[in-house]
């Protein structure tokens, strides 16, 4: 049995599972109702491993409830063995059940560890839409770095179109989530990480920063636009039009301290490297580059 | 001259805080005022606080757990209470930076003030009587220990009315626990009451590793000792391989707030990924250092309450050992969202499943125990069964977290909330409920008060799962962890049945309150004059009399057998009197393990205020103490024979007069007494 085919089993049982659900409406479930593959996938990894926990899961609760029925005290019936504690047979049960599992996880986790890697582009033909993300107290600023533009709080992105982010953070750690989308990525200061994921419905999804970063975290929050690639381009066209360009001045403004920030758009984004310069700024002093996981501090091996 | 110790840092105009500061205040001076009415100031000093007794140094661990529990859940149920109403146009009753404090202090003291007091005073009750000891190996450290604990507590209590707490979360991740993000004292009095208490805690793994490995009586070899005190032996081992490494990064972390050096701030070098690999280094050990002890317990409630020898003891050690050493391999799992490559994470990943092994070996050995018993459904048998049916959910959604691609969506969620209280309370904390109920009569001579522990076990047992399984279905609707605001209305349902949850474990909790009164109301009538409460005792702390002499043993047991008691219970033994006693030696009370507590407390204010020349007197104070201690031989002291006699002969009568009040009194056939009343 290949893999797709248990994925598309597992589909199947999910669609029940969710049938069971009842009055659930499903788009609620931003994790099981997913808009795009890496979320899709997800799903499925953590139905198949919460499917295949169940086999010691079910046993153990039953055996727990029943054998305390049967053996409790006042049921005279029941076979009493006060000095029996060893049998090789069901030591070779208990060892054996748990490994045979784990050996199954062992080898679903090395598999979509791989695929499901956050620094892999996604395959598709579509030439990717690069955007780079920058954490600030307490509001995401997104750059769309091929259209020179930039917006604070929404991120406008093309459906079936894979969508490249660099991020960083201007600010404390935080962790860059959308959760209809799938896959969620720290940005830190100094440093750049990496996400692909790809919307394949329209809607209008929230992301979060879900990493604590002082007072005005829980306000941190964005909305996340996937549409037709028509529509991307006039808003794209629309952002065009905003008498606001995002120069250094700009940006020290933009970077300080605030809560709820409303969208704001930037026609032009000056100077061109103003994500690598915020990444530069932490990268005075006695630096030890060299010494950090090539894989997060440098994209430039990517 | 005090620092940066202003009058401002009395939040007078918060009336929240300023409630908490006088409800707690309260409760000390009611304390203190009965204390003086009674005239028990001298008893409390001689026979307490001086104390080097490890079943009173035990006790006292134990009250401040449940102190500190009541505290954790009041911040606990305060978090519930805003989550389930800050929704929309309406912001709850907690700013952010209030609420913040919150569920810091809640982490922090859940683990380090709560489950590890809790585990460190069971431990401490029972570990030398189970070893047939005297006492632990270090007397005198084991009272320091106490009382750096007791102090650090203290410390997180002065928080709440002299300046804030930390805001930065139990795990106080830098740069937002660093001094640019955080720059007020809240940070300072979470690192000082952890590092004074880690000491605390990392001199108690020295003394009990050492204990058990020199101290066990002549015959008991490592394969015949007890489970829990093997338990306790790998997680002594644990302390002491993991809190130096807590005790370092808090320590590097106090270099960038206070002298300005850059190990994790951002830029200048700092890197705050090498503090979340150092915090997890010690953080994921931690996990097993509050679970194993309770493992432990499980191995001695199941057989006893179960009236069988336990299952698979050879397995139930090795899973235990196989723990011990695996809990340092899985660290990165608390952050594969870090930008870690995919081979790192699906290392790190499996390496985390392995754990679920000999976890589950042990939950099938303790399964195959109950297995053709005679199962008595007592307080302690009831937790076990709760922890068992619950915890295996905990651990099944654990697997789940410790594949990295189902982790990507899951981290930082309410998932990850639900999964952890999900291992930590049917885990730690139902086994310490269950320790706590299964010992009780050993430690104090009377048991506890078994229908309202039925009703306190309910009410807890139903309310987790109540309180935590919506956290679950919210993790799935994609909430993030620690908001205190929120707008989306899908979860607000789900956020109020939460807080009733909560509110049920309240009820449990009062209950357990009023459990402990009935149960010293009526102690007449559970008197356990055998030693032997639950009659199928099977391990050495249930051959000394309850309580136990403040010797434990008038002679050094020999150990022949893996259930000694239970064997001289079987061979008409195990209540014989010996004809001849001997002088006994033991260490003397002594009340410097007190004083350097307080000058501990005033080391931890005055460095968290920048208070220098205090925090300058109270080091010397520290350092003076422990060199007159040192100096002094006055330590020791011997019992007289004469003296253990006549507490012996007590001993026997009190067995005397157990065996005519049991069933029958024919005790040259049947040794085991039946002095059990039952309750109704």
């Amino acid at each position: 049995m290949s893999i797709n085919s248990v994925v598309k089993f597992i589909r199947r049982l999910s669609s029940l599972t969710l049938l069971l659900l009842g009055g659930c409406s499903l788009a609620k479930f931003p994790l099981i109702d997913s808009a795009g593959p890496i979320g899709q996938q997800e799903y499925h990894l953590i139905l198949i491993s919460f499917l295949l926990m169940l086999i010691p899961v079910v046993p153990v609760i039953v055996m727990t409830l029943w054998f305390a029925r049967r053996y409790r005290a006042s049921n005279e019936k029941a076979t009493y063995a006060p000095k029996w504690g060893h049998s090789n047979k069901i030591e070779a049960v208990v060892w054996s059940v748990p490994i045979l599992i784990v050996a199954v996880l062992a080898v679903l986790t090395w598999v979509t560890s791989h695929q499901l890697d956050p620094y892999k582009p996604i395959a598709t033909q579509e030439q990717p839409v690069r955007v780079e993300a920058i954490a600030l107290n307490w509001k995401w600023l997104f750059i769309y770095p091929d259209e020179h533009v930039a917006s604070v709080n929404e991120l406008v992105i093309p459906t079936n179109v894979p969508v490249s982010f660099r991020l960083t953070s201007d600010t404390v750690m935080t962790s860059f989530f959308i959760p209809r989308l799938g896959t969620q990525i720290y940005a830190m200061a100094g440093m750049t990480t990496r996400l692909h994921l790809m919307a394949d419905k329209s809607g209008t999804y929230t992301g979060w920063n879900s990493q604590l970063s002082g007072e005005g975290f829980s306000g941190m929050h964005f909305k996340t636009i996937a549409t037709s690639e028509a529509n991307y381009k006039t808003w794209l066209e629309k952002v065009r039009q905003s008498p606001k360009a995002l120069d250094s001045l700009t940006y020290e403004q933009l970077a300080k301290p605030s809560s709820h920030t409303p969208v704001t758009y930037y026609s032009q984004v000056q100077p061109n490297d103003l994500f690598a310069q915020v990444i530069s700024k932490y990268m005075h002093g006695p630096t030890h580059a060299g010494s950090m996981t090539a894989h997060t501090l440098s994209e430039s091996s990517k | 001259m005090f620092g940066k110790l202003t009058l401002s840092a009395i939040p007078f105009n918060v009336p929240i805080v300023m409630g908490a500061v006088g409800f707690s205040l309260l409760g000390a001076i009611v304390v203190l005022g009965l204390i003086t009415y009674y005239g028990r100031w001298g008893y409390l000093w001689r026979e307490w606080l001086t104390s080097v007794d490890h079943k009173k140094i035990g006790v006292m661990y134990i009250v401040l757990a449940l102190i500190m529990l009541l505290r954790g859940f009041a911040d606990a149920i305060m978090m519930r209470t805003q989550q389930a109403i800050a929704f929309g146009p309406n912001h709850g009753y907690l700013p952010p930076e209030h609420y913040q404090q919150i569920f810091s202090a809640h982490g922090t003291i859940m683990i380090l003030f709560m489950a590890m007091p809790f585990i460190v005073g069971l431990m401490n009750i029972v570990v030398p009587l189970q070893i047939g000891a005297r006492d632990v190996a270090f007397p005198f450290m084991n009272s320091v220990s106490l009382w750096l604990t007791v102090i650090s507590a203290m410390l997180i209590m002065v928080s709440l009315g002299i300046g804030d707490f930390s805001r930065a979360g139990w795990t106080g991740y830098p740069p937002l626990s660093g001094l640019n993000f955080s720059p007020d004292s809240g940070v300072d009095y979470w690192i000082w009451s952890i590092q004074l208490s880690g000491l605390g805690t990392l001199m108690t793994g020295i003394n009990f590793t050492t204990t058990i490995l020199r101290m066990r009586a002549p015959g008991m070899t490592l394969m015949r000792m007890p489970v829990f005190t093997w338990a306790i032996l790998c997680t002594s081992i644990l302390i002491i391989l993991a809190f130096p490494v807590l005790t370092v990064t808090l320590g590097l972390l106090s270099l960038d707030r206070y002298m300005d050096m850059h190990f994790f701030t951002n830029g200048m070098g700092g890197n705050m990924m090498m503090y979340a690999n150092l915090f997890w280094i010690w953080g994921h050990p931690e996990v097993y250092i509050v679970i194993l002890p309770a493992f432990g317990v499980f191995s001695e409630v199941v057989p006893t309450l179960s009236g069988k020898k336990l299952f698979g003891y050879t397995t139930m050690v090795w899973a235990t050992a196989v723990i011990t050493v695996l809990s340092f391999s899985v660290w990165l799992h608390h952050f594969f969202t870090m930008g870690n490559s995919a081979t790192v994470n699906a290392v790190f990943g499996i390496a985390t499943m392995l754990i679920a092994i000999p976890t589950g070996v042990k939950i099938f050995n303790w399964l195959f125990t109950m297995y053709r018993g005679r199962i008595h459904f007592d307080t302690p048998m009831l937790w076990t069964l709760s922890f068992l049916v619950t915890f295996v959910i905990g651990g099944m959604t654990g697997v789940m977290l410790a594949i990295p691609g189902a982790d990507y969506v899951l981290h930082n969620s309410e998932f990850l909330v639900a999964h952890f209280h999900n291992v930590l309370i049917p885990g730690t904390l139902f086994g310490m409920f269950a320790g706590y109920s299964y010992w009780f009569p050993k430690a104090f001579g009377f048991a506890l008060n078994e229908k309202w522990g039925k009703r306190a076990f309910w009410a807890w047992s139903i309310g987790f799962y109540v309180a935590f399984m919506p956290l679950y279905v919210l993790g799935f609707l994609g909430m993030p962890r620690r908001l205190d605001h929120y707008t989306n209305p899908a979860w607000h349902p789900w956020l109020v049945l939460a807080e009733v949850g909560a509110v049920m474990i309240l009820f449990g909790i009062i209950f357990q309150a009023i459990q402990l009164f009935v149960s010293i109301r009526d102690r007449e009538k559970t008197r356990d004059l055998s030693g032997d409460y639950w009659q199928n005792g099977r391990t050495l702390e249930w051959a000394t009399a309850s309580p136990p002499p403040f010797y434990n043993f008038a002679h050094t047991p020999v150990v022949t057998e893996r259930d000694e008691f239970m064997a001289r219970k079987e061979q008409g033994t195990a209540y014989e009197q010996p004809t001849e006693y001997e002088d006994i030696h033991m260490p003397k009370n002594t009340g410097a393990g007190f004083v350097i507590g307080v000058f501990a407390f005033v080391l931890g204010f005055s460095l968290i205020w920048y208070i220098w020349w205090l925090a300058a007197v109270s080091a010397l104070g520290i350092l003076g103490t422990l060199i007159a201690r040192a100096m002094s031989d006055d330590v020791d002291y011997y019992v007289p024979a004469d003296e253990v006699r006549r507490i012996e002969e007590q001993r026997y009568a009190q067995l005397a007069e157990a065996q005519q009040g049991g069933q029958g009194g024919d005790s040259n056939q049947t040794p085991i007494i039946l002095v059990h009343q039952v309750q109704s």
